[in-house]
């Protein structure tokens, strides 16, 4: 009976240096400065804008809410448009405001797209807030957002 | 250097005249995003797809910039206008010289 106690204890403090230790490696591994700052995207989507008003609406971005790894995260943006010859999307930017380099991608659209809709994969490095700004053919802005829990980012692992 | 590797393009062979088609593009590709670094420290350099175009009938209708945010083996979905039948080309250039070209019919009715 004795021994079995021991044991028991034993293996508790086993578990709490395990979890002390993943704690440590946490830290250890988690590269804080390689993360670009939420400048850096404010940066990025003024470079897109030329420091236009963007206004929020038209754009709808698709992202899981909760992504269990960052390395691989389905994106589907989509805007409000007719897509006529006088009224389209001419472009559609995708910023991450954590990634280290927050562009993600850039599609440049025509009237023959017909909708402006697009899906691909891309890598969130971090839990944080995906921008979507639609650049229509009479210059106005839009912009849409989604939040994203990540729990194992992309990027920092190493090989 | 020229690399190329394999590509796969999924979209209907028939169509309705000015009807909205859907259209995957895959490429194989590491995109190695030049943020990675391997065990001894060493930084691996960027080897990413740049861009992606696709010509209805050597017209340009879609086009896409990658940056390292977009996940190994690049797809990409997205619709065009059936307008006439012909074929379409899709060109992935891309770090190290890399280039990739597939091709699709269509007919339209």
């Amino acid at each position: 009976m004795k021994n079995m106690s021991i044991r028991t204890l034993r293996r508790d403090w086993f578990k709490q240096a395990r979890n002390l230790g993943l704690l440590a490696l946490g830290i250890c591994f988690n590269p804080i400065s390689a993360f670009a700052k939420k400048e850096d995207a404010l940066a990025a989507i003024q470079k897109i804008s030329g420091g236009a008003p963007i206004r929020t609406g038209k754009v709808t971005l698709t992202i899981p809410p909760l992504v269990e790894n960052g390395n691989l995260v389905v994106l589907k943006v989509s805007v409000d448009s007719p897509m006529t010859a006088n009224n389209y999307v001419k472009a559609i930017h995708v910023i991450a405001e954590a990634n280290p380099l927050p562009n993600i991608f850039t599609v440049y659209l025509t009237p023959r797209s017909g909708k402006a809709l697009v899906t691909t994969r891309v890598r969130l490095a971090d839990s944080q807030i995906v921008w979507a700004i639609a650049q229509m053919n009479d210059g106005s802005f839009w912009q849409g957002s989604a939040e994203t829990l990540v729990t194992l980012s992309a990027c920092t692992e190493m090989i | 250097m020229s690399k190329t590797s394999r590509t796969s393009i999924t979209m209907p062979a028939t169509a309705k005249k000015d009807s909205i088609i859907e259209i995957r593009a895959i490429a194989q590709h590491d995109m190695e995003s030049g943020f990675r670094y391997t065990e001894d420290g060493k930084r691996i350099p960027r080897d990413i797809i740049r861009t992606f175009t696709c010509t209805y009938n050597n017209v340009e209708v879609f086009k896409a910039d990658f940056y390292p945010g977009i996940g190994a083996n690049p797809l990409i979905i997205f619709t065009t206008i059936a307008v006439e039948s012909g074929s379409l080309e899709f060109k992935w250039a891309g770090d190290g010289g890399y280039e990739a070209v597939n091709q699709a019919r269509i007919t339209v009715s």
